[in-house]
């Protein structure tokens, strides 16, 4: 991010930014940048509090008024969390009522996003929208997509014009997504960590994601294991042991 | 909350890791301008956003490309190919302001907080190495500059 400030700037275009990792800002020196206290993902705070963001925007926009520079301020404000006693715990969010049968890991994913569709069929009527879109694959077709790769990495992508490792990429997003929309739309308050540890940890899809990690990184294609190293599961979810292959 | 004492200790050796990356911008550009409420401001996202039917983003040389994103762009239209698998997409999912402020930029324009938003807004991939980015972003001060942009909201994700 600092970079483009320095380029954009360099060609006479004033710029303001926001920064997430303020060690970085601190090296790159960029022009004007507010350091925020939010996790990343959320430059902005809050999903869905246009007041909160209002806020963290005008801060950032006013530093275009600062008379000298590099400025790097903070942005004290921390993002809402919702109170310990108010937040409810997964426990099974969904009912996962069929156990996997002889399909095994291929089955009880498929199962899951049945269970989970009228979820997401919420979810997507109360935004108005879905980021579920990148594959162009249904989520029944991306979860086989996953399945069959556990079995055989050097099968081919599902599209001509997607090299192996960029089907992989967004077949892996947009299943993610949807479990995520679709556990979002359910009653109760939630922080966002939880979804995480419930993703990871609770679902077939989790475990799926653990075995397409293992079998990228079996995979002749140097793009795939460098997915399977760094672009599956992300840096801070650990497998527990039972997940372990 | 992103302090490195909060974060694994992978997730921390990741972050400082990428510090080497990031040294050696020694100059110390400033461009002055009229007050904000005169200011035409376009984003220019590194968070891999971009209208549900162009190219995804891709590693490689692709990576340094940005997608243009129309200033009356829909929040329905946008997704996100961002390569990194580190950061909470929940927040994306539900609001795209809080990733990418365009709501809140208009009205701080019909509200004359700022001048006026851009007609083109851009976003880059932030997985990209920082140095890979500058040729499209010198690209990218012109076509700012024809829009009569005279201010860059640089938001990370």
């Amino acid at each position: 991010m600092g970079a483009l400030g320095h380029y954009l700037e360099e060609e006479g275009v004033a710029t303001t930014q926001i920064s997430l990792v303020r060690e970085h800002t601190e090296m790159m020196k960029p022009p004007r940048a507010l350091w925020v206290p939010f996790i990343l993902g959320r430059p902005f705070g809050v999903p869905n509090d246009a007041t909160f963001q209002r806020r963290v925007l005008l801060a950032a926009l006013r530093l275009l008024e600062a008379p000298s520079g590099p400025v790097l301020e903070d942005y004290l404000e921390e993002a809402p969390h919702p109170p310990d006693d108010e937040v409810e715990w997964f426990v099974c969010p969904v009912s996962f009522s069929r156990p996997p049968g002889e399909d095994g890991l291929a089955g009880a994913l498929q199962n899951e996003i049945a269970e989970l569709a009228p979820w997401h069929d919420l979810a997507r009527i109360d935004r108005g929208r879905t980021t579920v879109a990148l594959s162009g694959l249904t989520p029944e077709a991306a979860a086989k997509f996953v399945t069959n790769f556990i079995a055989d990495p050097a099968m081919p992508s599902y599209r001509e014009d997607l090299t192996p490792v960029l089907a992989l990429r967004l077949v892996c997003q947009d299943l993610k997504a949807y479990y995520f929309e679709a556990v979002a739309a359910q009653p109760g308050v939630r922080a966002a960590f939880e979804a995480q540890t419930w993703f990871w940890h609770d679902t077939a899809a989790g475990k799926a994601f653990f075995k397409l990690r293992e079998a990228c990184l079996r995979s002749d294609d140097e793009s795939v294991r460098r997915f399977g190293a760094k672009g599956v599961v992300p840096m801070a979810v650990t497998p527990r042991p039972a997940e372990q292959t | 909350m992103v302090r490195l004492a909060d974060l694994t200790d992978g997730e921390r050796d990741f972050l400082l890791g990428k510090l080497k990356e990031l040294s050696g911008f020694d100059g110390r550009p400033w461009v002055t301008g009229p007050p904000i409420n005169k200011r035409r401001v376009a984003i220019v996202t590194t968070a891999g956003i971009h209208r549900v039917g162009d190219r995804p983003f891709a590693d490689g040389a692709a990576a340094a490309d940005y997608r243009v994103i129309p200033g009356g762009v829909s929040a329905g239209d946008l997704v996100m190919s961002h390569l990194s698998s580190n950061f909470d997409r929940t927040g994306f999912q539900q609001d795209v302001n809080v990733v990418f402020p365009i709501d809140r930029l208009k009205e701080f324009a019909a509200e004359g907080v700022i001048g006026t938003a851009a007609d083109f807004h851009y976003s880059f991939m932030g997985a990209a190495p920082p140095r890979s980015l500058e040729p499209k972003a010198r690209q990218l001060s012109a076509l700012l500059k024809k829009d009569r942009v005279d201010a860059a909201l640089l938001t990370p994700v």
